[in-house]
């Protein structure tokens, strides 16, 4: 049973994610606040968050990547603590290092598929250079859309917005993959395909997470999906938060 | 590279509001510097008026009236100058040819001009352009009259037709000079000065019709047939004003004082430039009215391309939520808006001046014929430059209001995909 690998020794697994002691609270008197004694993603792990709305999955992600800075604690990704760096500093670090699928309407919805996949590259050298090692950037993006099932007369389709909403899920895997990042975090990303599609994204997503060597954070609130992942968290055992988190994630 | 194509992608996806806003801005451009073409155009007619005359000489008045009299046909002669003192001029050796100037008459509302042949010789507008005539010839006969080509075109005179001046200025006058009637001798070319809305008769004819007036009314009991009064002696008593050449523009000023300080009379003479330097100070007040109208339209069509981006900021929050997800700094973020409201100005100052030219071509014709006003069609002049730097500036200024707004919605967005 995939749950029989929840907590790897202590010490074994530094992670290539470790969030410690994190305090957070939105601006504002009585406002939303997250408290994270300690978590760890090990390298290529997949584990899958379940909570409630409101329970404060958002603003852990974006603590997690780096666009929410804690008022205390340790966010460290890849050994480097990114509390101490600079607003920029984190910004150009979740280029490098994240891949991000949102629930739905992933995609800037007046560009091209391919430019849709290339975008994260403009903000991330190193990963503009693994995805050009093998030649165009353009090349890259319509191999790893072939591999997600997307029909390759899509590719340079003028306008994303044309897509099923499965077939923009698959674009925004593989904008998430693209240049290999260590992390992929995926917000809630099956919740607008239907069951059946559901199973066959995961699929892909896994085979191609697996593919790029990268761990893979899911946020969602259908533990029947349980089963598939290393190793599942509910985000109240890791965090504790003062009350609804405002907006809905 | 990518996200720039995106930005505009997300531009051209808005087309029709960004359009819009070009054109408002455009047709801004358009205004503003339409005006300021309209305003020097203006100014260089109104400067194009009168041509290598040296010196304007009439009585004592201020110079802008006696511009405006003896020029533009506009207010009345305070005094006239004698007939000799006219002589006594013209016989200086700094003088190279005199025209005399005698107003006072009418046609139609139109002034009448008596003057000598030389009048069209002399009168030059536009630096070098001298009258020429569509039709007939300057008057030989004493009730010969030349029409400029507004009264004939007005009046559908023709060389030949007879005509009848009246006394005094008022468009309806119950004082006519009906017993000596003249006749059209000659239609001069459109000039786009006031020659086109004078009727020229010679000096002699000036004094013919008013040998028996006196005050503004006929003498009773003492009319003159226009037959006899060719047998009479014609020499004008007083003339209005008078314009005068020089051999040498040098002695220009020495003539000026020389007259200004003339014994026998109180004279004026004055430059005709000087004088229409002193109009401009006059009229600049209402010059910088219009430009500061023309800017607020300005302003307006910035105010509302910034009202199109700050709508557009709402929808376009899942945009700003994808860039920073994939790494964009929210400094990049404001920089596109920005960019934005830059792009859109300037797309609307390059199409604003394009549509100028465009119409200035189209218009110069007509404008020129219907107004006389002269457009220049030049590149751009400095100050236009500078005029349309600024407006790019405020454009992007004003970019910084919607750019900032999406700079902390992003921040306060984070991940959120907001719709």
């Amino acid at each position: 049973m995939a749950l029989a690998l929840a907590e790897p020794a202590a010490g074994e697994a530094p992670g290539i994610v470790r969030l410690s002691d994190i305090r957070f609270a939105w601006p504002g008197k009585g406002a939303f606040s997250l408290a994270v004694k300690d978590f760890a993603l090990p390298a290529r792990q997949r584990i899958l968050l379940v909570g409630p709305s409101g329970s404060g999955k958002s603003t852990f992600l974006s603590l997690l990547c780096g666009i929410l800075a804690p008022q205390s604690g340790r966010i460290e990704i890849l050994g480097r603590d990114l509390t101490k760096l600079g607003a920029a500093a984190r910004d150009a670090c979740r280029a490098e290092h994240f891949g991000i699928i949102f629930q739905m309407f992933n995609l800037l919805p007046y560009g091209s598929v391919i430019d849709n996949v290339l975008l994260p590259l403009s903000f991330a050298p190193s990963r503009r250079r693994r995805a050009t090692a093998g030649g165009p950037a353009a090349d890259e993006a319509g191999r790893l859309l072939a591999r997600l099932g997307l029909e390759p007369s899509l590719l340079h389709s003028h306008s994303a917005a044309n897509l099923s909403v499965g077939q923009q899920q698959r674009v925004a895997a593989a904008r998430a993959l693209i240049g290999s990042p260590e992390i992929v975090v995926a917000d809630e990303p099956t919740s607008a395909l239907d069951r059946d599609r559901q199973g066959a994204f995961l699929d892909l997503l896994f085979a191609e997470t697996g593919a790029a060597g990268a761990a893979l954070i899911m946020v969602s609130h259908d533990e029947t999906l349980a089963p598939r992942f290393d190793r599942v968290l509910r985000l109240a055992d890791i965090a504790q938060s003062s009350r609804p988190e405002r907006g809905a994630a | 590279m990518i996200v720039l194509r995106l930005a505009v992608q997300s531009l051209l996806n808005r087309w029709v509001t960004a359009l819009l806003t070009i054109a408002t801005i455009a047709a801004s451009v358009v205004l503003l510097l339409g005006v300021e073409e309209v305003r020097t155009g203006a100014r260089q007619s109104f400067a194009d008026t009168i041509s290598g005359t040296d010196l304007i000489v009439g009585a004592r008045s201020g110079s802008l009236n006696l511009l405006l009299y003896s020029v533009f046909r506009i207010g009345n002669a305070t005094n006239n100058v004698t007939w000799e003192t006219y002589r006594d001029i013209a016989r200086r050796p700094e003088v190279a040819w005199i025209v005399p100037l005698s107003l006072g008459d009418s046609h139609h509302g139109f002034r009448v001009l008596g003057t000598a042949p030389d009048y069209f010789a002399h009168y030059k507008y536009r630096q070098t352009r001298g009258l020429a005539f569509r039709a007939g010839a300057p008057f030989s006969d004493l009730f010969d009259a030349v029409v400029g080509a507004d009264v004939a075109a007005r009046l559908g005179y023709k060389v030949g037709d007879a005509i009848v001046l009246s006394h005094g200025l008022g468009a309806v006058s119950f004082l006519e000079h009906d017993d000596k009637p003249f006749r059209v001798s000659g239609i001069l070319e459109k000039t786009g000065t006031p020659v086109d809305r004078t009727v020229h008769v010679s000096l002699a004819a000036i004094e013919a019709i008013h040998v028996d007036w006196q005050s503004g009314a006929r003498i009773p009991g003492q009319s003159v047939s226009a037959d006899d009064v060719r047998k009479m002696d014609l020499t004008p008593k007083a003339v209005t004003a008078a314009l005068v050449g020089l051999k040498s523009k040098l002695a220009a000023f020495r003539l000026q004082r020389a007259i200004n300080e003339y014994r026998a009379e109180p004279l004026s003479a004055i430059l005709p430039g000087a004088a229409l330097q002193e109009l401009w100070e006059l009229v600049g007040t209402a010059e910088t009215a219009l430009k500061v109208v023309s800017a607020m339209v300005v302003a307006t069509a910035i105010l509302g391309m910034l009202t199109m981006i700050l709508s557009t900021l709402n929808e376009r929050r899942r945009e700003m939520a994808i860039l920073r997800s994939v790494g964009a700094r929210p400094r990049t973020v404001l920089g596109l808006l920005m960019a934005e409201a830059g792009v859109l100005t300037a797309a609307g100052v390059v199409l604003g001046v394009l549509l100028l030219y465009a119409a200035l071509l189209l218009a110069r014709p007509y404008v020129d014929a219907t107004y006389g006003l002269n457009l220049a069609i030049g590149p751009l002049k400095p100050e236009a430059w500078a005029t349309l730097g600024a407006i790019v500036l405020a454009g992007c200024a004003a970019g910084l209001l919607p750019a900032l707004r999406a700079y902390r919605l992003s921040l306060a967005d984070g991940m959120t995909v907001r719709t």
